[in-house]
């Protein structure tokens, strides 16, 4: 472990990368994000195996990217909302070809090219694929600086151990944001287990073939069921959510990322009036913690989705909760980053709207 | 605890810096912190300003809606943050640039004529830790001593010359803090 220090957000994720064995990164500048790009020309430059590129555009990081991945490489880009959208084509072949990658989106204002300001605005494009074709893609979101160098760590990890890309969903604050942060000691690449798989030259050995195009309908379907056989041990095994001050609740508020935190301190302040409410954060967003959500609806009988967006997590909450507990919603998109207290008053009306004090 | 500061000015007054120095000295004394800087489609010349937070618990939200204290550098940040500090908050003005006083009459100003000290020292560079000299010192939150450690850590490298003109520069700062 390092000593704690403190730093900005988008640095962190470049050293949590390159402490994952990261070795390759390619991107294209977009703000809010190109302080993680900028970190990683200098930190790549100073490995003797790092290399650093600032492709043409963003469809050409992504394929940069998975050639990478293809011959055996831990590789990582980043973009903002725009930006990510032109990498959907590659994630969907990455997700096709079974290739391991980390893809980082640091949200903004849109839709088209939107502003600049902190937004939770491509859930569904995150969750719900992105690209074209029947895939997804494993999506974490981070709630504070430290919890990105340990999700970064976590997504490279993920991204190898099931062969398929993973993205890291934050937004404009926790990027731009300074908080302290102890790094994990980096991994020893020649530590991790081998890749059976890569083309990396077939000398001695019958060659590998990697591709995504499967003309025979029977093998494109087998395929299919593959990729979702994967998709459900993936669900089983990363699952995870944090949940604060729920045990005693009336009311919980499910809110992820920059959200969350807006949400924590608003359930601070209810809490001091006397509202009994809770806050569930979703870690993983694809896989959704529906199960969590599923039990909880046992005591709770009302949700406040909240949300930097005008509702896209709400339908994952809807999906799980199949009628079981009454889900309300408010979000702000466009980059506006509600207020505590806005929230709170949000809170406190619905409360007593729900009657929920009586209980 | 939990204490909120918005610290205004316009780029080239180490805003950002005395924002970022202060915030590393309350983590080195073992306080929770988020600093955020402010960022936009900037330009040189245009303002600067970030948020720090100090506590000693959880910090949720980085953003101050209602600030505790504000170091105001320039009249047209006085102006952007008069309005949103708490009530009864601390704002320590920069009186060499700023030419009136705050409106309210529920805020404990202390007036720091930062840029006049500064070329007394014979630095204008030293304007940011004359003012957080100033802001330690009337809201006690951490010492003058944690700030050059924080600073020492952040600049390391820096010849011992320039330290002492900002350990001077805080030292002036403080003097303004204790003056009534």
């Amino acid at each position: 472990m390092t000593e704690k220090q403190l730093m900005r957000g988008s640095h962190v994720i470049g050293e949590a990368a390159v402490r994952a064995g990261c070795r390759l990164y390619a991107g294209y500048p977009i703000t809010p994000q190109n302080e993680l790009t900028e970190y990683m020309s200098g930190a790549m430059a100073r490995l003797e195996d790092g290399t650093f590129i600032q492709a043409e555009s963003e469809l050409a990081a992504i394929n940069m990217v998975l050639g990478a991945s293809m011959a055996g490489a831990r590789a990582m880009t980043s973009s903002s909302s725009p930006g990510i959208s032109l990498k959907q084509e590659g994630i969907s072949y990455l997700a096709a070809q079974e290739l391991p990658a980390v893809i980082v989106n640091t949200m903004r204002g849109g839709p088209g090219l939107g502003n600049i300001a902190p937004s939770q605005g491509d859930y569904f494009q995150a969750t719900r694929g992105g690209g074209h074709g029947d895939y997804r893609v494993i999506v974490l979101a981070p709630a504070s600086v430290q919890e990105l160098a340990d999700l970064t760590r976590k997504a490279f990890e993920y991204a190898d151990k099931y062969r398929t890309p993973a993205m890291l969903l934050g937004d404009g604050m926790i990027g731009q944001m300074m908080e302290p942060v102890v790094f994990p000691e980096p991994v020893d690449l020649n530590k991790l287990p081998p890749k059976p798989w890569i083309l990396d030259g077939a000398i001695g050995r019958p060659s590998r073939i990697i591709l995504s195009l499967l003309l025979d309908t029977t093998v494109e379907e087998e395929h299919n069921w593959k990729l979702v056989r994967k998709y459900e041990s993936i669900a089983r095994d990363i699952t995870s959510a944090e949940t604060f001050m729920t045990e005693d609740a009336h009311l919980v508020v499910i809110a992820y990322g920059t959200a969350a935190r807006i949400a924590k301190g608003a359930i601070k302040r209810v809490r001091e009036i006397g509202l009994k409410v809770g806050l569930l954060r979703p870690v993983t967003l694809w896989p959704f913690p529906k199960r969590v959500l599923i039990e909880m609806s046992r005591q709770i009988k009302d949700f406040l989705v909240f949300e930097m967006s005008t509702g896209q997590m709400l339908e994952d909450v809807k999906l799980s909760l199949e009628g079981r507990s009454n889900i309300h919603f408010y979000g702000r998109p466009g980059g506006i980053v509600s207020t505590p207290d806005e929230i709170a008053k949000e809170i406190n009306s619905l409360y007593h709207r729900q009657h929920l004090e009586e209980d | 605890m939990t204490k909120k500061t918005v610290f205004a000015g316009f780029g080239g007054q180490g805003v950002l810096m005395m924002g970022y120095v202060y915030a590393v000295s309350a983590m080195r004394d073992g306080k929770e912190v988020t600093y955020l800087p402010s960022y936009g489609a900037e330009v040189r010349g245009g303002t600067a300003n970030c948020t720090v937070v100090v506590s000693d618990e959880e910090i949720f939200s980085p953003v101050a809606s209602a600030p505790d204290y504000a170091v105001i550098m320039n009249r047209p940040s006085l102006n952007r943050y008069e309005g949103m500090i708490k009530k009864d908050g601390i704002i320590v003005l920069n009186s060499s640039l700023v030419d009136r006083d705050p409106s309210r009459d529920d805020l404990d100003v202390v007036r720091v004529p930062a840029n006049d000290i500064a070329r007394k020292l014979g630095s204008d560079r030293t304007i940011n830790m004359i003012m957080l000299g100033a802001f330690v010192t009337k809201t006690g939150i951490t010492t003058l001593e944690s700030i050059m450690n924080g600073l020492t850590e952040i600049v390391k490298g820096k010849k011992a010359s320039v330290m002492k003109l900002n350990r001077k520069g805080l030292d002036m700062g403080a003097e303004y803090a204790l003056k009534k």
